[in-house]
């Protein structure tokens, strides 16, 4: 009896310690979405999404320019990070045990580990300085950088799940290997590897570092691609660490704008993963 | 009239094991040939290296050859995609695609190859279908998932997608070992049919059904081919002792 009794004690102590794990696990989180809410939430009005910064001794402006910039780095990086990433998954996938594929498998993660701002710094010498000028291309560039190896693993994981059944239903229908790999296994993996994308895209679309001295920013509106332009992570940065208030107020609006958008493809990306 | 496929001297290695030990025999145009022999012996492995399914397996060696209207099909100059238009298979587990309908399946092989035309793909759904005999069960319902067939059905189903690139010898690997017996009646009932046209090879654990469907038997055991004749010798009258034990069911 004596035993069971500590046994139930044991037990509810366990129960206990986990619920207060969970909480703190869950508080900065729910702290941030609070606060943020609460700072940025006065800042939105239409002007905020329709006009660019003002400068510090005007009250108003917006972050339009950086909400665009950042949607066409978003777009120029997965052109250039989901075809690598993607076809990259199908290799290591349909190689599995190779030592080329053990290599790539390394390379990627390594790639995914190296800070993000020593990625900004490579995209620095690999298009900055040949171009002679910070733009929009660099910080694609360095975006697509970060990307590559979260889609490629993620993919991979996704295409090694589909059964070799089918593989072989598609080959022994005299179906070409590279056509089998593409139709039939990476459309079987795509709510998955979709999945994977969307993760990818919410990870770059807040990152900072690596846009620094590639994008560089933009207080204005700019539309040519080898030109620096502004991205929402940068104004954030650059308003919060400013000494204005009326900045300080669009870094906060900023902030939730950003944590909007990714909480919503995290949650696409979720529903995705369901189906 | 030489045979439709002989195999010569055929052996299979997976890394360190040889699980086909040289193998041979001939298969004769529209005959049904079944392989029988006990779990592990090697039919799966010699089955699937007449259509080289092999070749995407790392580890896999196959030496020795295997002949196609007398023509060597592991040759350099060979593409194993135009050698598996030719011969095609059915697996043990019904293996449709799960993300196309009835009728994509059926014409599956044209579609991955992105060659067919609509009036042309109506033409052999339904022809392929009947052949079947599953067009009855399905001709309402043809743009619904292929997932949704019973067991029988979806096994009918890949069949029909085999027959539907028109091949000249179907292999088959334990086609019924999933099925009930209602289903594995039918498809019985279906190997008979298409002998009229095709070649037909088939792994069975069954060996009523073996005797039933085949006209020549093949016998295998730990990865060599001990016995094969005609199937009503090889069940009345077989020349092997260890032939004899398996099919009286006295080891295996
Ligand atoms: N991909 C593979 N890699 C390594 N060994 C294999 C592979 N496929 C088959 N083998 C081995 O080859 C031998 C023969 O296997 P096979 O599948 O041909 O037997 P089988 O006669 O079809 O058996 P069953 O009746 O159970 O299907 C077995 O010992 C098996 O372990
Ligand atoms: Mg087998």
């Amino acid at each position: 009896m004596r035993s069971l009794h500590l046994r139930h004690f044991k037990s509810g102590l366990v129960v206990i310690s986990m619920i207060i794990a969970t909480i703190i696990v869950l508080l900065p989180l729910c702290f941030i979405f609070v606060n943020i809410i609460k700072m940025g939430l006065s800042s939105l009005s239409p002007e905020f999404f329709t006009s660019i910064p003002k400068p510090p001794d005007e009250s108003g402006g917006g972050v339009a320019n950086g909400l665009v910039g950042s949607g066409i780095m978003l777009v120029i990086s997965s052109l250039i990070g989901l075809p690598i990433g993607i076809l990259g998954a199908v290799y290591l996938s349909e190689h599995r045990h190779g030592t080329f594929a053990s290599f790539i498998r390394f390379c990627a993660d390594v790639l995914a580990g190296v800070p993000s701002i020593i990625t900004g710094m490579v995209a620095y010498v690999l298009v900055v300085v040949p171009f002679k000028s910070f733009s929009a291309i660099a910080g694609s560039v360095a975006l697509a950088l970060i990307m590559i190896p979260i889609v490629l693993r993620t993919a991979e994981e996704q295409l090694k799940m589909v059964p070799d059944t089918l593989r072989e239903a598609s080959l022994a229908l005299g179906v070409p290997h590279w056509r089998t790999s593409l139709k039939v296994i990476l459309k079987s993996a795509m709510g998955g590897v979709i999945t994977g994308i969307l993760l990818s895209v919410a990870r770059i679309a807040g990152e900072t570092a690596p846009l620094l001295f590639t994008a560089l920013g933009n207080q204005f509106w700019n539309w040519k691609l080898m030109q620096p332009m502004a991205a929402l992570p940068l104004q954030i940065f650059n308003f919060a660490i400013s000494p204005y208030d009326g900045w300080h107020k669009l870094a906060w609006g900023g902030a939730l704008v950003l944590v909007i958008i990714m909480f919503s493809i995290n949650l696409a990306a979720k529903s995705f993963g369901r189906r | 009239m030489t045979p439709k496929v002989q195999i010569e001297n055929l052996s299979v290695h997976f890394s360190k094991t040889e699980a086909v030990k040289s193998v041979n025999m001939d298969v004769d145009e529209n005959s049904v040939t079944a392989i029988i022999g006990p779990s592990g012996c090697g039919k799966s492995t010699l089955l699937r290296s007449i259509n080289r399914m092999h070749d995407l397996v790392s580890g896999a060696k196959v030496s020795g050859k295997v002949l196609l209207d007398g023509e060597s099909i592991y040759e350099k100059n060979v593409d194993p995609v135009l050698i598996r238009r030719k011969i095609g298979m059915v697996f043990q587990k019904p293996n449709p695609f799960p993300a196309m309908s009835i009728y994509d399946n059926v014409v599956a092989g044209y579609k991955l190859n992105n060659r067919i035309k609509k009036r042309e793909a109506d033409e052999i759904v339904e022809s392929c279908l009947k052949r079947v005999a599953l067009w009855d069960e399905v001709k309402d319902r043809l743009k619904t998932s292929a997932m949704d067939l019973s067991g029988g059905q979806q096994q009918r189903l890949c069949i029909a997608r085999t027959i539907a690139i028109q091949p000249e010898v179907i292999l088959m690997d334990e086609p019924c070992s999933a099925l009930d017996p209602i289903a594995t009646y039918k498809i019985e009932e279906l190997i008979d049919e298409l002998q009229e046209r095709y070649t037909i090879i088939i792994v069975t654990h069954n060996m009523q059904q073996a005797a039933r469907v085949s006209d020549i038997t093949a016998f295998m055991y730990l990865g060599e081919m001990v016995e094969c004749g005609p199937t009503s010798k090889i069940f009345t009258t077989p020349e092997n002792k260890q032939t004899e034990d398996y099919i009286t069911g006295r080891f295996g």
